[in-house]
């Protein structure tokens, strides 16, 4: 912005308006020394425009202005803009401002031949060196026509007179009533004009939106868009939507989310300082809570938070949360949180935008939150509703201030359409579902994105405590997803399922235990069996055995007492054989 | 200031058909010239000498030509008798400067 500053002072020097978001879009502001059209249609705002030109150039630039009203009355002016805070009388006094009324009745006026403005170029000098005005203004020239009936003289005198302002260095401003096939009904304001500026105020399902237009500048870029403003208690407001290039700045810093378990399903710390959140769900699934908790925890590590609610008054957000166990209203009143609450259908889209910018401008929250976004398509189409939302993204974005919009799904396949619309816009994703089983609606919660960190694929079920939100694990078996009762009884059941199976473990055991005595025992008795068979083997063997050898002594025997050795009886006498 | 004391007090002295008239001018410009030369002229010829007539440059005068709401020039104001009237131009149209002081020709 500086650098283009610089780069304008070489070729344009530029008049700052003082106008919130004017200066933006025209990067900084009227020609200066310069004449400038403002046109457009009855009731467009033309004259508070410029009125409010001369009051802040006056307050905030130290730069007197002239005011030459061709339709209203001094006194008319200032009761008109006293609404606004501008108290003309004071900078009348204070000679910052000169508020000059020129009026020409033509029933009392006989023209008799032929004449100039010369005394308009009198009273017009006149009154900018007496307070040594930079500004002026001139609402409504064309009044002059209608007073005054020989146009070529007054053509004449129209181009006469914006050179006059040029030669006085005067920055001025030149309003006219918009005309049938040109911006002008002289047609000649806006090519002797050195900047053109077109308001316009348009209804649209009747919802009224006013737009400007920078349609010529000379010697200058200017945006080109039709940039919606505002008329409030404060004075205009334009909204600049030119920033759309992707360079703003990334925070890594956290942001809680204000419900411990659904940090830790954002890898732990929440979500990213001015990120966006979108958190939908279907009705009555807690998404205004969640929104509530998260500005709850905000308030309470002192941010500053502002609750645009489209749906519900502040009171009852604030009585409803309480049920949770959530206390907004200290927070309101300690002015740490404040409610922006606005039906949807109060004013265009547009509006909204700017009302929002406004307020977000004025309080610098550092979290936002907007509680339904899919009640602004009441005013607006999808696309609309989206490019408003690109916008306000945009613009916290650069102001590092985290977002969150909660958005009203339906079961219908067309509006799984209008998510996709504006999740692809936002930087993390909240989904709640209703879960219905066994008569039962539950609400299942989980993260369907959330861009540049890990995140669960989980569903949680979600739950509302008097202390606060919860989320639960759910219950995954051969079921399916349990949640809600059927989650605590499948647990209740399983619990039962294990007593009853470790029961029946330690029974098998024991069976085991006695069969396998009652086998040892089987075997100690093929045991003794064949121990006592292996015995009686045994004594055969050895009778045999004893058989033979007495048969063999006997046979020995024998043949000694045939020899007639009578001592081979004796067993010594066979072991010394 | 004093020119409005002036002239009130003056006011005051005049009375009916008396023409009380302001002609506001543009320094020396031809069409101030003419003006003032044509309004003379007829003046002279239709008045019979009861007019009061004050010939004022706006230059000099811009808060009197403020507080008089003058506009183009030049400008007559007829002050008196009423209806007040104002009217603009070089007073080359004779008819229209007769019709707008409501002398009968």
């Amino acid at each position: 912005m500086t650098n283009q500053n610089q780069k304008h002072v070489k070729t344009l020097v530029k008049t700052p308006t003082g106008i919130l978001g004017l200066d933006e879009v025209t990067l900084g502001g009227l020609p200066q020394g310069r004449p400038t059209l403002i046109c457009g249609g009855a009731g467009c705002g033309k004259t508070l425009f410029s009125l409010e030109f001369i009051v802040r150039g006056a307050q905030e630039f130290g730069e007197p202005g002239v005011f030459i009203a061709f339709e209203e009355k001094a006194e008319e002016l200032a009761t008109n803009v006293a609404s606004l805070g501008f108290d003309l009388y004071e900078l009348q006094e204070q000679k910052k401002i000169k508020i000059d009324y020129i009026h020409i009745d033509k029933s009392e006026i006989e023209e008799t031949g032929e004449y100039d403005l010369e005394g308009l170029f009198i009273r017009l000098g006149y009154a900018i060196d007496s307070i040594g005005a930079k500004r002026v203004v001139l609402d409504t020239i064309e009044n002059l026509f209608a007073g005054l009936s020989n146009q070529a003289i007054l053509r004449a005198e129209l181009r006469r007179l914006f050179q006059f302002l040029k030669d006085k260095g005067v920055t001025a401003i030149i309003t006219g009533e918009r005309g049938e096939s040109s911006l002008t009904r002289q047609g000649l304001e806006e090519y002797v004009s050195d900047c053109v500026i077109l308001l316009d105020h348009r209804i649209i399902n009747q919802i009224s939106t006013r737009r400007l237009r920078i349609v010529k500048y000379r010697g200058s870029v200017h945006g080109t868009n039709e940039y919606p403003f505002l008329i409030d208690e404060e004075g205009i407001s334009v909204l600049p939507v030119t920033s759309l290039q992707l360079d703003k700045e990334v925070s890594t810093e956290r942001v809680p989310s204000g419900i411990p378990a659904l940090d830790t399903m954002l890898s732990g710390d929440g979500f990213y300082r001015g990120s966006s959140i979108l958190t939908s769900g279907t009705a009555g699934t807690g998404k205004t809570s969640i929104a509530a908790s998260f500005i709850n925890a905000a308030c309470e590590r002192n941010e500053r938070c502002l609750y645009f609610a489209f749906e519900e008054s502040p009171q009852q957000i604030v009585r409803n949360m309480r049920s949770i166990g959530i206390d907004l209203q200290r927070h309101i009143d300690s002015g740490s949180l404040q409610f922006q609450a606005s039906r949807p259908t109060l004013y265009g889209l547009e509006m909204h935008l700017v009302a929002i910018h406004k307020a977000i401008r004025k309080f610098k929250p550092t979290i936002v939150v907007l509680d339904p976004i899919t009640n602004l398509i009441t005013v607006g189409t999808m696309s609309e509703v989206k490019s408003m939302l690109v916008r306000l993204i945009d613009f916290l974005q650069v102001e590092q201030i985290t977002v969150m919009f909660t958005a009203l799904a339906l079961n219908t396949i067309t509006n799984e359409q209008t998510d996709e619309g504006i999740s692809s816009l936002v930087d993390a994703w909240i989904q709640i579902k209703d879960i219905e089983l066994n008569g039962e609606r539950n609400r299942g919660l989980y993260v369907m994105k959330s861009r540049g960190m890990e995140h669960s694929n989980q569903v949680r079920e979600f739950v509302f405590t008097k202390t606060g939100l919860d989320l639960i694990d759910v219950y995954i078996g051969p079921e399916g997803v349990l949640t809600g009762s059927a989650r605590a009884t499948q647990i209740m059941l399983e619990e039962t399922g294990e007593l009853i199976h470790s029961q029946a473990l330690n029974r098998k055991d024991r069976e085991l235990d006695r069969r396998r005595k009652m086998l040892e025992g089987k075997i100690d008795g093929l045991r003794t069996e064949f121990e006592s068979t292996e015995e009686e083997l045994n004594k055969v063997y050895i009778e045999e055995q004893i058989k033979k050898e007495r048969i063999q002594e006997a046979r020995r025997n024998m043949e000694d007492i045939r020899k007639g050795n009578p001592t081979s009886n004796n067993p010594d006498n066979k072991e010394s054989k | 200031m004093d020119d409005i004391n002036l002239m009130s007090d003056w006011e005051q002295q005049a009375e009916d058909e008396t023409f009380d008239l302001r002609l506001f001018v543009a320094g020396t410009s031809p069409v101030s010239i003419r003006a003032i030369n044509n309004l003379k002229s007829i003046l002279d010829e239709y008045s019979s000498g009861q007019y009061n007539l004050e010939i004022i440059d706006a230059h000099q005068q811009p808060t009197l030509a403020r507080d008089e709401n003058i506009t183009a020039l030049p400008m007559l104001i007829k002050k008196a008798p009423n209806p007040k009237r104002l009217l603009v131009g070089d007073m080359s149209d004779r008819s229209k400067v007769l019709r707008g002081l409501g002398i009968n020709q």
